[in-house]
């Protein structure tokens, strides 16, 4: 199992805190599915979560979750960075789901905007290695081929973050 | 693409181009760059991507990298001489 970890604190995942989960384009459905099983379990150990993306992803986890079990509060991305660049928003767990350019361009926005912040990129995709290759500023990084099946993705979610195996 | 939609741009590299390569054509081909960070405002929008974000200016146009989650880095050309001197008193020159 490959878990490459280039920086690491002790923030959120474990513990209360203000987490952000930014998604990226809902075209790999294993995004759909770890996104959910990280909001369950991010709320479940006490983090406030929000989480952004743009109005197709969001709307695919509102109609998955209406009774907000798992998602909670969550804001189209373009209004999220407005709130976190005028430092009304803060969070000190950035997790950044990636697997294309447009994603790691995101993830670097994160870095440079919430410089403090725990910052989680998971890089999935038919191709995650050459994506993992190009970030060069500090992170962690869950490097994971998966398109359809996020059975790998979540034991290496569950790695990094703590967060018992569970059989499911 | 949000506001910057309803504004008459060029697309000056085709879609699949990633950020360093938007970068690199910018700072290849425009004798005025300049330097942002991420979360600099432009026409009304945040922009997204690795620091430092390289602007292109040609008197009023404006070259810039514009993310969208689905589609990947465009490369845009928007000519607007108020916001191309908004530019040049707050960004970075290149040296």
């Amino acid at each position: 199992m490959e878990v490459k970890m280039t920086e690491s604190t002790e923030i959120p995942g474990k513990g209360n805190g203000k987490a952000l989960l930014l998604l990226g384009c809902p075209e790999a459905p294993a995004q759909q599915a770890i996104a959910l099983y990280l909001a369950y379990q991010l709320r479940s150990h006490g983090s406030e979560l929000l989480i952004t993306g743009n109005p197709s992803v969001l709307n695919l986890l509102k109609v998955s979750d209406p009774e907000k079990h798992y998602i909670g509060e969550m804001k189209v991305l373009e209004k999220c960075i407005e709130e976190i660049v005028e430092k009304r928003r803060a969070a000190d767990l950035c997790v950044v789901c990636a697997h294309n350019d447009a994603a790691i361009a995101y993830a670097a926005t994160m870095r440079h905007l919430l410089p403090q912040s725990r910052l989680v990129v998971i890089i999935f995709g038919k191709d995650p290695e050459p994506l993992a290759a190009s970030i060069d500023f500090p992170c962690e990084k869950i490097v994971e081929k998966a398109v359809h099946n996020p059975m790998q993705l979540k034991a290496k979610v569950n790695e990094v973050f703590g967060w018992a195996a569970s059989r499911t | 693409m949000g506001c910057i939609e309803n504004l008459k741009y060029e697309m000056i590299l085709p879609l699949g181009a990633s950020f360093k390569e938007c970068r690199e054509y910018v700072e290849k081909n425009f004798a005025e760059v300049w330097y942002v960070d991420p979360g600099y405002k432009l026409f009304d929008e945040y922009i997204i991507g690795l620091p430092p974000i390289a602007l292109g200016l040609d008197g009023g146009k404006i070259v810039f990298p514009y993310t969208k989650p689905c589609h990947g880095t465009y490369l845009l050309r928007i000519e607007d001489t108020d916001e191309a001197d908004r530019v040049r008193k707050t960004a970075r020159k290149k040296k």
